[in-house]
């Protein structure tokens, strides 16, 4: 097990990139401390799968370092990384059992058996697989394949990181479930750094306690998923976490007060910088609120989601939606829209622009939030 | 409510008629020959199985099978592995990948004929280059119109020449369709280049092996067009294979009966090793 460092790293599958679009990462520092839950979350071709085969090794970036634990590992092959890696599609290998397809890795290294049957016994009890072991793999269902591909990874004691490559693509539904909590239960057991990369922000939530989420070969925000609900550093992350997203309104700022149209816009504090570029005001439809006074708008849908229900409106052009408990408005109807003051923040050009609120507020609507 | 009525037969017609033309009716009309006498003239004498045990207690059908299987047997031994060899060592992406295919799939597309006369002149001690070169230039007396040996060698690179190109395409076909995140996960899990062939390819080639080993068996069991233009079952009767041997039976000799029983036996000989060989492959997919 070891800290990851990731240090300045670029790449393009171009021979020759000369702008910034023609790199599939863009300039990535990042640090993954040893034993830790994290997830990339991006969506499809926003760089995060690169990323993860340049930590494997199976890719070696065209600029930059990854060091484990200080050493740098950045040309060594994937075998002598040792990491693991489980792929979307279950890889297994057909005409072996599944005792022979855990005991694979360990083989290859040349540990003796009895080294071997312990370690295969000790993975196959706690994938719950023991009666599988002497069947054929060919024959498994998808989700004990995938059990099997996770079980290959974690077989070596000695992995400095298990690595998850949108792990329950094939998986059925009601199995993704037990799986993701199947995993976190590993993960707590071995304590081993594991990266979970999926594009599904549920599967990201429940299973790290870090997020990275990356956007255009960017990291935009590291956090806990706390973090990322309550401050989305970017509009995109505003966008890309929540359901429905963060309502992300264009304003324009006179002598420091956005207005959306004619209306001023509390914000949760101070603007930081200049405030050049384009501004919008970002907020949670959790945080606005049907009240007497405030923004006017038109409600033009409202859905019953279950738990509470979400409510379209318009206003000054904008589309807003807001989250109520209990029975909505009538579509139609007129309703003015309350923003929470301590949840309302600026963006500048896509970046978050306002100082946070005091700590205590920012606490109590993380309880609220849950 | 299910309408049931027999308007699928008219469906089937054409596809039966085909097969009952090219197939069926030709075919009994050799069963017919095989267990009648005929001296001409369209008048037939009955004579049971008497063709069968003939041909079953002869030498010479004997030594004409064993050169068959001797010759099927050397052939998959080389195509085989060498087809998977090359399959192996073509690339997998970019510029050369049309240009390998269509220089494997040249050889198969020259009619059997004209390859047996090709490798005929080719190989001719006096004029062919090969044959030259071999004679004239290293001294090594080569000459497959005198040394049964000479003429066997030529037959197999003959043939091997000729449809290597198929395994290495199917095998091919094969590689191609293998995702690379089993080489990942391969490389990840520390697995040497043996065991990569081993428990990855090869088991993803299985299916296309078996289709490859089968088409190869039957063709090269049926071989006939090649070796007769190459060597014409010489020197001697040391190429005669089962085919060639047939024809002069039937037609050299105009015995048509023992010649139909014959080729009834070679057909059920065909069918029985392709069935078995099929069948002993696909059994572990059933379970």
């Amino acid at each position: 097990m070891a800290k990851i460092t990731l240090s300045k790293l670029r790449h393009s599958y171009m021979p020759n990139p000369s702008s910034a679009s023609d790199y599939a990462l863009k300039e990535i520092d990042l640090d993954w401390t040893d034993g830790g839950a994290y997830a990339l979350l991006g969506p499809s071709g926003c760089g995060k799968s690169t990323l993860l085969n340049i930590i494997s090794g199976l890719l070696v970036p065209s600029e930059g370092q990854i060091l484990f634990d200080g050493k740098d590992v950045t040309k060594l092959p994937p075998d002598q990384r040792n990491i693991a890696q489980v792929f979307q599609f279950p890889v297994i290998y057909d005409t072996m059992t599944v005792y022979d397809n855990l005991a694979f890795p360990l083989r290859n290294r040349g540990r003796d058996e009895a080294t071997v049957k312990e370690r295969v016994m000790a993975i196959a009890e706690m994938l719950e697989v023991t009666d599988l072991l002497d069947t054929r793999a060919a024959g498994l269902s998808p989700d004990n394949k995938q059990k099997i591909s996770m079980g290959r990874g974690l077989v070596r004691e000695d992995v400095n990181v298990v690595m998850f490559d949108e792990p329950l693509t094939v998986i059925d539904p009601h199995l993704k479930w037990k799986l993701r909590s199947k995993l976190k239960e590993l993960h707590q057991r071995v304590k081993a750094t594991m990266i979970y990369v999926t594009h599904d922000q549920t599967e990201a939530l429940t299973f790290a306690d870090q997020v990275v989420v990356m956007q255009l070969g960017e990291v935009v925000q590291i956090g806990t998923p706390v973090e990322l609900f309550e401050r989305p550093a970017h509009t995109f992350v505003g966008h890309f976490i929540g359901s429905p997203g963060m309502n992300v309104l264009p304003c324009e700022l006179r002598a420091g007060q956005p207005y959306i149209g004619s209306h001023p816009i509390a914000l949760e504090g101070p603007i930081k910088g200049d405030a050049a570029g384009k501004t919008e005001v970002g907020i949670r439809p959790e945080f606005v609120s049907l009240a007497d006074s405030g923004l006017p708008a038109t409600v033009t849908k409202v859905s019953d989601v279950g738990r509470h229900t979400v409510v379209e409106c318009e206003a000054e052009g904008h589309r807003i939606n807001a989250v109520v408990e209990g029975a909505g408005p009538n579509k139609g109807d007129t309703v003015h829209l309350a923003f929470r003051q301590d949840q309302t923040r600026l963006y500048v050009d896509g970046w978050i622009a306002t100082e946070a609120a005091e700590s205590a507020a920012q606490s109590q609507s993380a309880e609220e939030a849950r | 409510m299910k309408t049931e009525n027999q308007k699928a037969w008219f469906f089937v017609l054409p596809v039966l008629l085909l097969v009952a033309f090219n197939a069926l009716i030709p075919m009994m009309t050799v069963v017919n020959y095989s267990v009648q006498e005929t001296f001409g003239d369209n008048v037939f004498f009955w004579q049971g199985l008497d063709w069968f045990q003939q041909i079953l207690r002869s030498d010479r059908f004997h030594a004409a099978l064993g050169r068959q299987f001797m010759f099927t047997f050397l052939i998959l031994i080389i195509e085989i592995p060498l087809g998977i060899a090359i399959a192996l060592s073509m690339p997998r992406k970019g510029f050369w990948v049309p240009v390998c295919l269509v220089l494997m799939a040249l050889p198969m597309l020259i009619p059997w004929n004209v390859v047996g006369a090709m490798w005929n002149i080719f190989t001719l001690p006096d004029i062919g280059l090969l044959g030259y070169f071999l004679n004239h230039t290293l001294g090594i007396n080569y000459d497959m119109t005198q040394d049964p040996v000479a003429a066997w060698i030529t037959i197999v690179t003959m043939d091997v020449w000729h449809w290597t190109s198929l395994v290495v395409l199917l095998s091919y076909a094969g590689l191609v369709s293998i995702p690379d995140a089993y080489y990942q996960a391969a490389k990840i899990d520390g697995a040497s280049n043996w065991a990569v062939f081993r428990f990855i390819q090869l088991p993803k080639m299985k299916t296309v092996l078996t289709i490859a080993i089968l088409l190869r068996f039957m063709d090269s069991f049926n071989i006939y067009t090649e070796p007769f233009v190459l060597t014409g079952g010489g020197p001697g009767n040391s190429t005669t294979l089962l085919s060639i041997d047939l024809v002069k039976i039937a037609l050299g000799q105009f015995d048509l009966g023992p010649a139909a029983a014959m080729s009834l036996i070679y057909f059920a000989i065909t069918l029985l090793v392709s069935w078995l060989f099929y069948t002993v492959m696909t059994k572990d997919d059933q379970n």
